[in-house]
């Protein structure tokens, strides 16, 4: 068959997506001419549950399906991995009381999770998620999709935003930028057609809180200051009403299920659930059904309140330090923008009202607003949208280590991205080949208070006497917020090699070493694919020829003529169970040939009995 | 080819080296050429222009930063002009502060042992010193005038001067605050 070759010009242009990477839920979405949408999956739902399973024929589960195993194969399965992006396995020690997550115990520096017989950092995890968001934009541009930007919390640090982008390169796609989600949502509001003003964007997720405050211009959207919290969301809220609602039944049951993870994950859900519906409804009932036990117990909002009320105030203190960072008072915001799931809750929606004394935006819905900002971006970097650009800020301090384990402070918080700062080095004793530069964010005076980023090791130095080096180095926070160090030497001029040892997170090599591990396993799953349609068209072509031989069609061909195709269907059946796929397709191609002339037939008694009028 | 912009400040901003600055011209100035060099104008284009990009944002940011700042603007045209702004030694107390510090130490010291009846003298405190600051203040303008027209050296050391005076006043107040602070919401 031959294919419409239809020159669309600048649609031809390689897509760039926006995708929502969250805790809970994930999206992809693409600017268009009528402005940015989600793309669906195949049964057209726009959300992809942030879930990763482990299937028992080792395939991978993504989304509503392994959502579904997280009751059925709970240690198969991993959620809300995005709170362990760019952790250390001793950060997240408190979160693994109530998560099902089993970590690989004999590595220090990055996470890794066991899910069945493997092993896999929380990279690899989300790079699952965006391969199947990756998959969802090729199914609707029919053409292959390489180039992404990426959501991640504000104020997230360098570790985090670079296993975000380590993510996107493990599942093949070219991160052309990390876009801040309360920045993203702002776009998506198209704020801009208010000329000038102050907008507050309040972004409660479900693993993350941000709060940024920007300055708009005609078009341009300057962020002012950001602050939040990258370990507070609504899972925490659930993880409050888990908590409670286990101590019940240990107490109504005179048992602890609490290390039951089919009886958790149950009682999870059904916890969500009412916390979803509470924003709708004044009293739900928690129920859990379990191995014939049966536990009920109702909750109202009254109480609801009164149990997330310190979480929900938990919110409220990065809004005053962000207020207070951007130099603004409540009264002189004049919009505030509503993102992410927990600000359905009707608490949250009044404490924030409270807060910046103005009614919050909630026209668009919550849980796309940021993906649909995040396509606007794509559409900025692609050039299709001109006259918007984005400003944004570093959430965080950067400072090197220097004498008494004290802070020296380069680039400050809140410094419009991108940011850069110069410092000279020099050596201590004669003939030292090394500096090593320990970077460190964060806004406390001692290097153990902040977060250690990484140690940029200055390589071998000329041999001099002690301080006569002069190395010259230049610490960039690019506009993705991630940082990059050169040096150079400041006598010759010549560029100083830099090796970077990440204190969290995955070496270049590492990442290159999963690329390709990913590489070869979507070969071995492309190449599955392409058998299991080879035989679906084999399948489709010998029914074809076995109804066509009843036909009269059949008995106008010569003998040789239908000698040759019971060869080619024959030696199709042949094949057909071989895992050669182009082989299959030779012999499909065959059969197709030897029954031309057949179908030739076929069509001219057809032309023939329509043109008589008569029915075949 | 994209040609590197200046890296000096007000070249690139297209200013003359001027210490009073009308602060919305320089907004203004920032944001035109936030639209020519921001990186997200150039990820079409081959990697070396895109790191000029880079290298030219990350350089006006920097620039914007200092120059909206009438401190930190006057710290970088004295350094340029071979004044340079050394390590602040708030030991230095200047002489016509010395009995005001030392009654200021003394009161702070009162309330961390617990005597909250010296916060009506610290609050008194802060607001003499948030006035001496906006005198100092006052100062600097005038001497920022003197110097754009022709000052020379003798204003740019009295700028120094100033403020290094400003950057005492301004971790009193700093302290002050930090007490006051701490303990209204402990």
């Amino acid at each position: 068959m031959s294919t419409f070759q239809i020159d669309f010009g600048e649609a031809n242009k390689t897509p760039i997506v926006g995708i929502d990477l969250g805790t809970t839920n994930s999206l992809v979405a693409f600017l268009d001419l009528t402005g940015p949408r989600i793309l669906p999956d195949a049964e057209g739902r726009n959300i992809v549950p942030s879930v990763v399973s482990l299937a028992a024929d080792g395939g991978m589960l993504v989304g509503e399906a392994a959502r579904d195993a997280l009751i059925t194969s709970p240690e198969r399965t991993v959620y809300s991995v995005k709170r362990l992006m760019g952790k250390g396995p001793s950060d997240v020690a408190d979160e693994l009381k109530l998560f099902p997550f089993r970590i690989d115990e004999t590595q220090d520096s990055v996470i890794r999770l066991k899910l069945g017989d493997r092993t896999l950092t929380p990279p690899e995890i989300s790079a699952q998620i965006l391969r199947q968001l990756k998959q969802q934009a090729e199914d609707h541009f029919g053409a292959p999709v390489t180039q992404a930007v990426i959501t991640v919390p504000a104020y997230f640090n360098d570790a985090q935003r670079q296993a975000t982008k380590d993510a996107g390169r493990i599942a093949g796609l070219d991160v052309l930028r990390l876009v801040n989600e309360p920045t993203a949502a702002a776009l998506a509001y198209g704020l801009d057609k208010r000329k000038q003003g102050i907008v507050a964007v309040y972004d409660f997720g479900g693993g993350t809180f941000d709060i940024s405050i920007l300055r708009l211009h005609d078009g341009i959207f300057e962020v002012l200051a950001t602050n939040g919290d990258t370990h507070l969301g609504g899972d925490d809220i659930d993880n409050l009403l888990l908590r409670i609602a286990l101590e019940d039944i240990a107490s109504e049951w005179g048992q602890d299920v609490s290390g039951n993870q089919e009886a958790v994950q149950l009682l999870r859900r059904a916890v969500i659930r009412a916390k979803e519906r509470l924003s709708f409804v004044p009293a739900v009932t928690i129920e859990l059904d379990y191995r014939g036990r049966q536990y009920a117990r109702e909750l109202d909002l009254a109480t609801f309140d009164r149990l997330i009320a310190p979480i929900v105030e938990r919110t409220l203190e990065p809004c005053r330090a962000c207020m207070k960072d951007a130099g603004v008072t409540p009264e002189r915001i004049d919009e505030v923008v509503m993102v992410g799931g927990s600000t359905r809750i009707p608490l949250v929606r009044a404490g924030v009202e409270k807060l910046f004394r103005a009614k919050p935006h909630t026209e668009l819905n919550p849980d796309e607003v940021v993906a649909l900002g995040a396509a606007v971006q794509a559409g900025i970097l692609a050039g299709d949208v001109e006259d918007q650009l984005l400003l944004d800020v570093t959430p965080l301090s950067l400072g090197i280590e220097t004498m008494g384990g004290l802070v020296s402070r380069l680039i400050h918080r809140n410094s419009t991205i991108p940011a850069s700062a110069v410092e000279q080095f020099t050596t201590a004793v004669d003939g030292q080949k090394n500096v090593l530069i320990h970077v460190v964010q964060g806004e406390r005076e001692l290097v153990k208070d902040c977060r250690s980023l990484a140690r940029f090791d200055l390589k071998d130095l000329p041999p001099m006497p002690a301080g006569m080096a002069r190395i010259e180095v230049r610490f960039l926070i690019d506009a993705n917020g991630i940082l990059n160090v050169t040096a150079r030497d400041v006598r010759t001029g010549a560029e100083q090699s830099v090796e970077v040892k990440p204190s969290y997170g995955l070496s270049d090599d590492q990442v290159e070493a999963m690329i390709l591990e990913s590489f070869e396993r979507a070969e071995e799953d492309i190449r599955e694919r392409q058998v299991r349609e080879a035989r679906v068209e084999a399948d489709s072509i010998l029914t074809a020829t076995e109804k066509a031989k009843k036909d009269d069609a059949w008995m106008d061909l010569s003998d040789a003529e239908r000698a040759l195709v019971d060869r080619a269907v024959n030696e199709l059946l042949v094949v057909y169970h071989s895992e050669d796929y182009v082989l299959i397709r030779e012999k499909i191609e065959a059969v197709n040939e030897a029954t031309m002339k057949l179908a030739e037939n076929m069509m001219n008694t057809a032309v023939r009995s329509a043109l008589k009028g008569t029915k075949i | 080819m994209t040609q590197a912009p200046p890296r000096e400040y007000f070249e690139f901003f297209g200013l003359a080296p001027a210490l009073s600055l009308d602060a919305a011209d320089l907004q203004k100035r920032f944001y035109e050429l936030s639209r020519k060099w921001h990186p997200d104008r150039f990820s079409a284009r081959p990697p070396e222009e895109q790191q000029i990009a880079l290298d030219a944002t990350a350089t006006l940011n920097d620039a914007y930063r200092t120059l909206r700042d009438p401190v930190r603007r006057a710290e970088y045209v004295l350094t340029r002009n071979g004044f340079p702004i050394g390590e602040q030694r708030t030991k230095d107390v200047p002489p016509e502060l010395l009995e005001e510090v030392f009654e200021l130490n003394m009161a702070l010291e009162e309330l961390r042992s617990g005597d909250s009846g010296v916060r009506p003298q610290l609050e008194s405190a802060r607001e003499h010193f948030l006035s001496l600051r906006a005198a100092v203040d006052g100062e600097l303008e005038e001497l920022f005038r003197s110097h754009d027209s022709g000052g020379g050296e003798t204003v740019l050391s009295a700028i120094r001067g100033v403020l290094n005076r400003r950057r005492y006043i301004e971790n009193l107040v700093r302290e002050v605050e930090k007490a006051l602070g701490a303990r209204a919401t402990a």
